[in-house]
């Protein structure tokens, strides 16, 4: 790890000014950061540890019941809050199916917003990665790479956005509130990450020194609550990234989907909305065949990067398993193994 | 810019003059307190060796700065014995044989306690493996650790309580 400057700033102007200095880093948990400090991949010359920044750890309820999330606030205390659980089931399985609980109590939800690919091209740096040195090269592309994306890349790079609980926030329209030099803004959450193209070293969208404050989800995506999943592939049950994953929700009444929402994880270099099968899904009936339909078309432009076309039919098989477990209804209780498609207690308890 | 903090380590206060930001919480606890009890595995937050209490949560301590912690109070494996009174969860450890080599001991220990205090996983078996997955076992000695922890949660829940979390 290379030396460099802690700065603890006590407000969040302190903390953007610190920022603007080029080669300054945010450091909330630091389970990412941290980590990646330690194997040379990221070696900021300033650190500025926002973790003890005032009002940044609340779950606000909004008057027209959406909700906003803090940015310092904990993924375990995210997903375990009872309201919010109750309210975006999807997102707190999708919390809980991340990493391992050691993890969970320290993340929090803004790190996981910024969180790094787990490409292991990126995370070495013998190897030629466009997105840890731009223009160097993409060794993933001809290496080993059944874990990289099969939507939305590029030749410059073929990484994945690792995150889970992103991927049921960019279906619920989550927004993020952002400030910066030039003051504050927000950002559609599925505008936040940035596919590859020629520029993969353009991560997120964010401007230098930009903090995020705050992620919103609306009162609209409280439709969803009683039939919304995320469901996620690995290569083991627990403490593992998706191979593939998904987070859908539908709005249901007498019989008929008024509205879906549906977003793909573990396929691109950000959360993959998949709104033409969202579109396939209003006002039909819940079918195995209108689920099929969609799961198609979700992975229509689906093509491999390399040794992963397996990834595209995974992909189609868990949109349509999810969708068929979410018109089941969402289960009364958090699974035992959330997100895992072999949880015993899969879609047994439905709620009313 | 001072480099020196005030963290709490096992009830006792300790001012600590850091001269390297670098140092995390692990390293402090190992190399300059001489608490050896929680371990380098990975130290990168994969295996779980290195957990302790930090305010009553369980956490990686390879992942986190020393210098961050200002203010904090950590329990590690040496402050969960009474004098010569184990903690329940240690007790259960040993009956239930849930070790063999020993070196991801005091992380599933801590993580056990840890565990138990946030009460999310009940007597079941499944929810309890899938808790305690960031302690990896290479002996693999996870049938006797998740029985340790359920029997663990009973004897304190039937009063033999003694919550350091």
């Amino acid at each position: 790890m290379n030396r460099f400057d802690y700065i603890q700033p006590k407000s969040v102007k302190e903390a953007v000014a610190a920022a603007s200095t080029p080669g300054s880093a945010y450091l909330a948990a630091g389970t990412n950061l941290l980590d990646l400090m330690k194997i040379g991949v990221s070696s900021p010359a300033r650190i500025i540890d926002i973790t003890r920044l005032p009002g940044l750890d609340e779950i606000s309820w909004l008057p027209d019941g959406g909700v906003r999330i803090g940015a310092l606030v904990r993924n375990s205390d995210l997903a375990y809050d009872a309201r919010f659980a109750r309210t975006f089931p999807s997102v707190a399985e999708a919390l809980l199916s991340g990493a391992s609980a050691q993890l969970r109590n320290a993340a929090t939800v803004s790190g996981n917003l910024m969180q790094r690919t787990r490409c292991a091209y990126f995370q070495d740096l013998a190897s030629a990665c466009n997105r840890r040195e731009p223009g160097s090269g993409c060794d993933a592309r001809g290496g080993e790479n059944r874990l990289n994306a099969v939507l939305g890349w590029s030749e410059h790079c073929i990484a994945t956005h690792p995150s889970d609980c992103c991927v049921p926030l960019v279906a619920l329209d989550a927004v993020v509130e952002v400030e910066g030099p030039n003051g504050a803004r927000e950002i559609a959450l599925d505008a936040l990450h940035a596919l590859p193209g020629t520029t993969p070293e353009r991560e997120t969208a964010l401007h230098p020194g930009e903090l995020i404050l705050a992620v919103r989800l609306p009162a609209q995506a409280t439709v969803y609550a009683s039939h919304a999943r995320y469901l996620k592939l690995r290569e083991r049950t627990s403490y593992a990234f998706a191979l593939v994953s998904a987070a859908v929700a539908l709005e249901v009444s007498a019989g008929t989907i008024r509205s879906a929402r549906i977003a793909l994880g573990g396929i691109a270099a950000k959360p993959w909305r998949a709104r033409e099968a969202e579109t396939s899904l209003e006002n039909v009936a819940p079918t195995p065949e209108a689920f099929a339909k969609a799961a198609e078309l979700a992975l229509l432009d689906a093509r491999p990067s390399g040794d992963n076309a397996y990834k595209i039919t995974l992909a189609r098989n868990i949109v349509a398993r999810a969708l068929a477990l979410a018109h089941d209804g969402t289960p009364k209780d958090m699974p035992a193994l959330p997100a895992s498609p072999f949880s015993a207690t899969l879609g047994a308890s439905h709620a009313g | 810019m001072s480099l020196s903090v005030s963290i709490t380590i096992n009830g006792e206060v300790h001012a600590i003059d850091l001269d390297d930001p670098r140092v995390t919480l692990l390293d402090l606890l190992r190399e300059r307190l001489a608490l050896t009890g929680a371990k380098k595995g990975c130290d990168r937050g994969q295996c779980g060796a290195c957990t302790v209490l930090v305010d009553g949560r369980r956490i990686n301590s390879c992942l986190m700065l020393a210098i961050s912690l200002d203010g904090s109070a950590v329990t590690t494996i040496e402050g969960l014995a009474d004098g010569d009174a184990l903690h329940p969860v240690q007790a259960a450890f040993i009956e239930h044989d849930g070790f063999q080599c020993g070196f991801c001991t005091p992380g599933q220990i801590m993580s056990a306690v840890g565990l138990i205090a946030e009460g999310h996983a009940g007597d079941d078996p499944e929810r309890i493996r899938e808790l305690m997955s960031g302690n990896l076992c290479r002996c693999g000695a996870y049938k006797g650790i998740t029985e340790a922890v359920i029997d663990a949660q009973q004897a304190q829940k039937s009063g033999k309580r003694r919550d350091v979390a």
